[in-house]
């Protein structure tokens, strides 16, 4: 029999170690996980303080009893090089784990045990959790806005025709592969804005106008994104192309746009456009709120997709270039068949990223006093029926953004995969 | 024809300026503002004049921007660091910390804290304090304010001491070079820093007392601190937003730094007998910064133009003082709009014609 030595626990008496450093972290545990889920203190009867601190030591003790190196044992190996390395790292674990499991039981009984969803009335929520109710008795207003409530067909089916025409290029037809990119870049958007423009806003085909004032919701933050997208592209890639034309005025002028949009937040330039522009129009001539916003968003957001295009054609070497000039093509045609198709492979991570910036732009349109998610949040939070609710309908807003944006990280990471070329 | 349209524009601003009767110009900066500022840096009230306006919100933004920037470069470069952390748990957290804010619109994040977390704070007469000093309550954050006396002194000998610093930082440096010395030039700098101001309360007749906020019945059920450093809801919300939006950002870029340092300079270092303190100061700090530093200073610019989210839960900085309520009073709209968007783009240039100076000088010199 060895010597037990429990400064140094080594590989001799394994098992003594691992037992007694498991048997204490599982005490260690099991005191936050009763006071955290059942109220109940273990170690009531040490000092205030002690007992608050109880675990975290007996935690240590444990987790360094069985920090043995080459134990042979493959899942305590791992278990040590991953959440014990030393006392520091065993600490920050114990913290870790303590904290999720003392915040496991407030966070459910919000989101579910102590939450209302029942009833249609303030009242209904008797919990003291979340009131559900309200999300749900407002949950029309938070996507469709003011559009009144007996047209709201018509901006789902815009919207379901759109979704359904955006999946045309998965038909696995070689015949209209070649048609895709045109597709995409300019039918696409002339369907989109002719259902937008027919359908939801109205006024001829027998269909009532709404007007854009009454838009608003999670349909307008897709609305406005979506244009704000289609638009920002190719103004940004002309722009790219600009900075490193060999004309100088061409080149000027798109730096100077560049800079001066990437230099200035969005919310003055949101500001400009609905209190400067005007100023510069003819009197008679009128330019709707929601067009003005959509030009402003899209041509700051270009300036930003301008740069980072201009970084993927920076990072072509040379070869290309001449390459494509040595077969007698001319700007554009290099342009088109050689040099764009290499440098937006390269920087899709970076036009991920400025989409992304756009979509959680769209919330600042409030300044023009166009109410979107967010908006209609802050006016529902208003009214004298349904006070007192803020932090429901901002935990809903961010569940849903949080989705759309995560999600779009996530395809944009995938794109990347998908396309990535060997050099 | 870029000729034709500004002239177009021109006319039809002239034609829409004399039909409200107003004229271009910058004169009205002059006039007398009469509107009050909630919280302000320097003195301001109604009588003071547009320009002493667009000041405040001016000092207002660039305080948000400048704690913002502080809180965020601390917190992304602990959370980039952890994400590198060989700790599973640890690495999880700052990535499910990073995934969290990042994806959720920065808008939504400073309503959420200022409608939603910082309404939930007790009111003045119920606050506790915190360490026995601050006070945070529904009406902001209210701190004890210090009362220096013989300031002055007290910033000599923190100048004296940094310069005696930097000489002793390039005295060692030689010594090192010519013979190999190496001088404990950290402890000396710390001795220094705490030395000289010591000297300075000792002799120099500084001293240094805590105003203390005190909690005043202004009505039966209305009470307000007095005294002290009272930071409005906003600033906090603001700043806790924006700090922690940034951060994220910082992180990732952080993390890329280090990452983007191959793994032969950690081992090409260690094999010389350097500690893992000096390999991460010495090797892979300086090379890692390179990287770090272009990105990171986008980030400072987001940040300063993302503080002019600030109109929208009324935080008195440029956007809400000058773009919105000075608009709203004296009609100038492209007057004041163009002086918004300039300042931005002056303060933008600033910051990265700082940082590419900066940049430059720790870049890898070719020789």
């Amino acid at each position: 029999m060895n010597k037990i030595n429990f400064l140094k626990p080594d590989n001799q008496n394994l098992s003594t170690y691992l037992y007694s450093g498991s048997f204490l972290f599982f005490i260690a545990v099991l005191d936050v996980f009763l006071s955290s889920f059942f109220e109940m203190n273990i170690t009531s009867f040490l000092p205030n303080f002690v007992s608050f601190l109880l675990p975290l030591i007996l935690g240590i003790i444990g987790l360094h009893l069985i920090r043995i190196e080459f134990s042979g044992i493959k899942n305590l190996d791992l278990l040590n090089k991953h959440i014990n390395t030393n006392t520091f790292n065993a600490i920050l674990t114990l913290l870790i784990i303590f904290t999720i499991i003392k915040s496991i039981p407030p966070i459910m009984s919000w989101f579910f045990i102590d939450a209302n969803i029942a009833g249609d009335t303030k009242e209904a929520c008797t919990g003291s959790g979340a009131c559900w109710t309200y999300i749900k008795i407002w949950l029309n207003r938070f996507i469709y806005g003011m559009y009144p409530n007996e047209f709201q067909w018509r901006i789902n089916i815009s919207f379901i025709l759109l979704i359904a025409l955006a999946f045309v290029g998965l038909i696995p037809s070689e015949k209209i592969k070649k048609f895709l990119t045109l597709y995409y870049v300019v039918v696409y958007p002339i369907i989109a804005f002719i259902l937008i423009y027919y359908l939801i806003s109205g006024g001829s085909l027998g269909l009532e106008w709404v007007e854009t004032g009454a838009w608003g919701g999670l349909s307008l933050t897709f609305i406005v994104s979506f244009f704000c997208l289609i638009f920002c592209f190719p103004v940004g890639m002309f722009l790219a192309l600009g900075r490193r034309s060999q004309l100088p005025t061409v080149r000027y002028i798109s730096v100077g746009f560049i800079e001066f949009w990437r230099g200035v937040p969005l919310i003055t330039v949101l500001f400009m456009s609905s209190v400067m522009f005007p100023m510069f129009l003819p009197e008679d001539f009128f330019m709707d709120k929601l067009v003005r916003v959509i030009i402003a968003i899209s041509l700051f957001e270009a300036a930003y997709v301008a740069e980072v295009i201009r970084g993927g054609l920076q990072a072509l070497p040379r070869g290309q270039y001449d390459a494509a000039k040595s077969l007698g093509m001319g700007y554009w045609k290099m342009h088109i068949f050689v040099i764009l198709p290499q440098a937006l492979k390269l920087v899709i991570p970076g036009i991920a990223n400025t989409f992304l910036a756009l979509v959680k732009d769209t919330p600042l349109i409030f300044v023009v006093g166009l109410l979107e998610i967010v908006g209609m949040l802050n006016l529902a939070k208003t009214n004298p029926e349904w006070l007192g609710f803020a932090m429901e309908g901002y935990v809903f807003a961010a569940i849903i953004f949080w989705i759309i944006c995560y999600a779009m990280s996530k395809y944009s990471y995938n794109l990347e995969l998908k396309y990535k070329t060997e050099r | 024809m870029v000729v034709l349209i500004f002239g177009f524009f021109t006319f039809n601003a002239q034609v829409n300026m004399e039909n409200r009767g107003i004229e271009f110009g910058y004169g009205f900066l002059s006039q007398e503002s009469s509107f009050d500022v909630q919280f302000s840096l320097i003195e301001y009230d109604g009588s003071h004049s547009y320009a002493r306006a667009y000041l405040v919100g001016l000092l207002n933004t660039l305080l948000v921007a400048f704690i913002g920037i502080i809180f965020a470069t601390i917190i992304g470069i602990i959370v980039g660091i952890a994400r590198l952390s060989p700790n599973y748990l640890i690495e999880r957290s700052a990535a499910f910390y990073v995934e969290f804010f990042r994806n959720i619109p920065l808008l939504l994040q400073i309503f959420f804290w200022y409608f939603a977390a910082l309404r939930a704070l007790p009111l003045p007469q119920d606050a506790e304090a915190i360490f026995g000093v601050f006070f945070l309550t529904i009406k902001g954050l209210f701190v004890p304010r210090f009362v220096w006396e013989n300031l002055d002194i007290f910033f000599y000998s923190l100048i004296a001491a940094t310069i005696s610093i930097v000489v002793i930082r390039n005295y060692a440096r030689k010594l090192q070079e010519s013979e190999g010395k190496q001088l404990p030039v950290f402890s000396i700098s710390i001795g220094l820093l705490i030395i000289l101001p010591l000297l300075a309360f000792l002799i120099g007749g500084v001293s240094l007392s805590f105003e203390m906020p005190v909690l005043e019945q202004i009505a039966t059920t209305s009470f307000k601190y007095n005294g002290g450093l009272g930071l409005p809801p906003e600033l906090i919300a603001l700043t806790l937003a924006l700090a922690l939006y940034t951060a994220t950002f910082i992180a990732e870029c952080v993390r890329a730094g280090i990452q983007g340092i191959s793994k032969g300079q950690k081992e090409a270092a260690a094999s010389i007998g350097l500690t893992p303190n000096q390999i991460l100061k010495l090797v892979i700090m300086p090379q890692a910064l390179r990287i770090i530093i272009p990105p990171t200073t986008n980030q400072y610019l987001n940040l300063t133009k993302n503080s002019s989210l600030a109109a929208a839960i009324a935080y008195p900085d440029l956007v809400l003082v000058f773009a919105g309520t000075a608009l709203m009073q004296t009609g100038r709209a492209i007057e004041i709009v163009s002086i918004t968007m300039l300042t931005y783009l002056s303060i933008s240039l600033a910051i990265s014609v700082l940082m590419n100076w900066y940049n430059k000088s720790i870049a890898i010199k070719e020789k």
